[in-house]
């Protein structure tokens, strides 16, 4: 195992702890570093508006971002050693589009907004998580199908591909027949936000994240082994078929629960993992696990104070930011793939 | 012999299962076995069913009927663990591990012994420098495996099928698309680990002169026929050889064990020197002509040295060439 990889956790780790301290910090309205401070250490100052900024909005939306990164970019990297194929991804393969579909039959067919969902009985959150999730699960099973088909990888990313066209145009067809406002709360969701969770939510939805997370780290063996192949792997007695639902059920949960509160976020699940084996010059996932997890927070972290238009008190949409971060890592991949070892 | 058969099978049908249950067989009434410390090479033109009959020993999919035992026990006794604790396999398939090196790779031999999280201990990390140290790669342990040239990779993947300690190694082509240096070195290392190791080995492969050379054992395989099983030079010596290679315009030469392309019928005498008589033999047969004991009835040639050929014809008119272009020009005339 490469030694001086072991110098990314607490350089990454430190990373991590300014970025999250600068969107407490840094935002639409100015607020000066020792007032955040003081509101964080739980001490009275005199604007009652800058401690619920902080502490109702900034602060969770900083966890939200947190977990939220970790999760796609874990997502992403699961998919990639599972399907074989560098450019895998959530959004490549059409599973944030499954979970879209699953929210958009929810908000636009049952309720109008997510505050509307939550008055729900059973707990509105949820139902939207699990909406989610079962959209995405349908659409995760459509790609094992596929998967076990079409043996060529670039042809199962045009299926994937394609998959999420149609999904959209299931979408579009929910979006006719919907109100004007239904439509915009979608719409308005589909933009991508970290500001969806609220305090009460973060709870459960750093929860199911840090499980789903959880889930990934139990993976680390076998996802070892798929690098050699599924029947390479079979022979040193990994269980494929088991491994394959297991992977995808926790890429299920993470894509899902993200998807649900933030919207469907591009390209952070696509690019991160790439990051962070250029850094690592690794594929081995004991190191790139974690590593990936940690990238995935900061890239997530980034892009939420990126959002913030300086000078103004205007928020950019999260998924125009996201690609001006993971496109320029994508197509740098592609041009050096020769280069890069672990596409060789 | 009285030793266990390593891998026996009984009436083995081997294919596929077709929609609607309907057996696709490719070969049937298999009756094999291999032994530890032999290298057997399973020989036949594509489609024979070579690697449907690999990957059946593999367990990558089910006997359509019949029965295999490995090392005295049925199949069916084994679980995945323990299969992955007895034989190792070498494919041609894709990998997508150029980016962990060399021990890395080696390193996942040990996954069938290692805990949940494949963390290695001390004796699993003196078992991968064994492995690594068996196949002679140990100074590219820290490269990447893209790194790697064919050949190293091969090695690379014998030393992980090593390093997962199984008295049994399959190998799909382990030589192809390897230079020549290479593959001679991969069979040589295969035929050392069966000798040193007592390992059993057994690799398809399409590769004529070196299954003769090397294989302690052929298998030639061809659909629709009984496979023909037994030591290179009885299978050519029988003629078995012959009947599964030759094709139309293709001869198997018992006397060279190698295929030529359709049977030279014109005799040329050759004599003389051993290496010289040999390549110009070689040249001979390019060119239509059979190289046969020295006789009034043809042309003759004595190969003095391979700059000194003398060429007699029926008629008793003599010429001496340089060299075996100037030769061939001279008897095509």
């Amino acid at each position: 195992m490469n030694k001086q990889a072991l110098i990314y956790y607490p350089l990454l780790s430190f990373i991590l702890v300014v970025l999250f301290i600068g969107s407490l910090v840094y935002g639409a309205v100015s607020i000066p570093v020792d007032s955040v401070i003081n509101i964080l250490l739980g001490k009275d100052i005199d604007r009652i508006a800058w401690q619920n900024i902080v502490l109702q909005s900034r602060l969770p939306q900083a966890f939200t971002a947190l977990f939220a990164g970790s999760s796609l970019a874990i997502s992403g990297l699961l998919l990639q050693t599972l399907f074989r194929n560098p450019l895998a991804g959530p959004s490549i393969l059409g599973i944030s589009d499954g979970a879209n579909l699953g929210v958009a039959a929810l908000l636009l067919y049952f309720g109008g907004s997510l505050s509307q969902v939550v008055d729900w009985p059973i707990s509105g959150y949820l139902a939207l998580v699990l909406a989610a999730f079962l959209g995405a699960c349908i659409i995760l099973g459509i790609i094992i199908y596929f998967s076990a088909k079409v043996k060529n990888n670039v042809m199962l990313l045009i299926i994937g591909i394609m998959i999420g066209y149609l999904v959209s145009s299931f979408i579009s067809i929910l979006n006719y027949y919907s109100s004007a406002d239904r439509v915009h709360a979608f719409v308005m969701w589909g933009l991508g936000n970290f500001s969806g969770v609220s305090l009460e939510q973060l709870p459960f939805f750093a929860c199911c994240t840090f499980f789903g997370l959880l889930f990934a780290i139990l993976l680390i063996k076998p996802l070892n082994a798929l690098l050699l192949g599924e029947l390479y792997a079979a022979n040193l007695g990994i269980k494929i078929k088991r491994t394959r639902i297991l992977i995808l059920l926790c890429t299920g949960v993470l894509t899902a629960t993200t998807t649900a509160f933030c919207g469907p976020i591009s390209f952070i699940g696509l690019a991160v993992p790439h990051i962070a084996r250029l850094m690592l010059g690794s594929s081995n996932h004991k190191l790139l696990v974690p590593v990936t997890m940690l990238c995935g927070a900061c890239v997530a972290l980034l892009c939420n104070m990126l959002m913030v238009v300086p000078g103004s008190n205007n928020i950019l949409p999260l998924n125009a930011v996201t690609p001006m971060l993971g496109a320029p890592v994508i197509i740098y991949v592609i041009i050096n793939r020769k280069n890069i070892q672990y596409f060789n | 012999m009285t030793q266990v058969a390593a891998i026996e099978t009984k009436d083995l049908s081997i294919g596929y299962v077709l929609k609607g249950g309907r057996h696709k067989v490719v070969h049937d009434a298999l009756n094999l076995q291999l032994y530890a410390g032999e290298v057997t090479c399973l020989l036949g033109l594509n489609g024979a069913g070579k690697s449907t009959l690999l990957r059946t020993l593999c367990g990558f999919q089910p006997p359509l009927s019949g029965a295999i035992r490995l090392m005295g026990d049925p199949l069916e006794a084994y679980s995945q663990h323990r299969f992955a604790l007895t034989v190792g396999v070498v494919l041609t398939e894709k990998t997508n591990a150029g980016g962990i090196t060399v021990y890395e790779l080696v390193s996942l031999g040990r996954h069938p012994y290692t805990g949940f999280f494949g963390q290695l201990k001390s004796s699993d990390k003196e078992i991968i420098m064994q492995s690594l140290e068996s196949v002679g790669i140990v100074h590219k342990a820290n490269n990447y495996v893209s790194e790697l040239s064919d050949g190293e990779r091969q090695k690379a993947m014998i030393a992980k099928a090593l390093a997962q300690q199984c008295p049994i190694i399959l190998l799909d082509e382990p030589t192809a698309f390897l230079d020549v240096t290479s593959r001679i070195e991969t069979m040589v290392l295969l035929h050392k680990l069966a000798a040193e190791q007592q390992k059993t080995v057994l690799l398809s492969t399409h590769d004529l002169d070196l299954a003769i050379q090397m294989g302690d054992c052929l298998w030639l395989q061809e659909k629709g026929r009984a496979m023909a099983c037994g030591t290179p030079e009885d299978l050519i010596m029988n003629g078995a050889f012959g009947t599964f290679f030759g094709k139309d315009g293709i001869v198997f030469d018992p006397s060279t064990g190698k295929l030529n392309v359709k049977a030279p019928v014109q005799p040329v005498g050759v004599e003389g020197d051993f290496q010289t008589s040999y390549w110009v033999g070689n040249a001979l047969i390019r060119n239509g002509y059979r190289p046969s004991p020295v006789s009034a009835d043809y042309i003759n040639i004595n190969c003095k040295s391979s700059q000194c050929l003398d060429i007699v014809w029926p008629d008793g008119t003599k010429k001496q060439v340089a060299s075996v272009a100037e030769l061939i020009d001279e008897i095509k005339k």
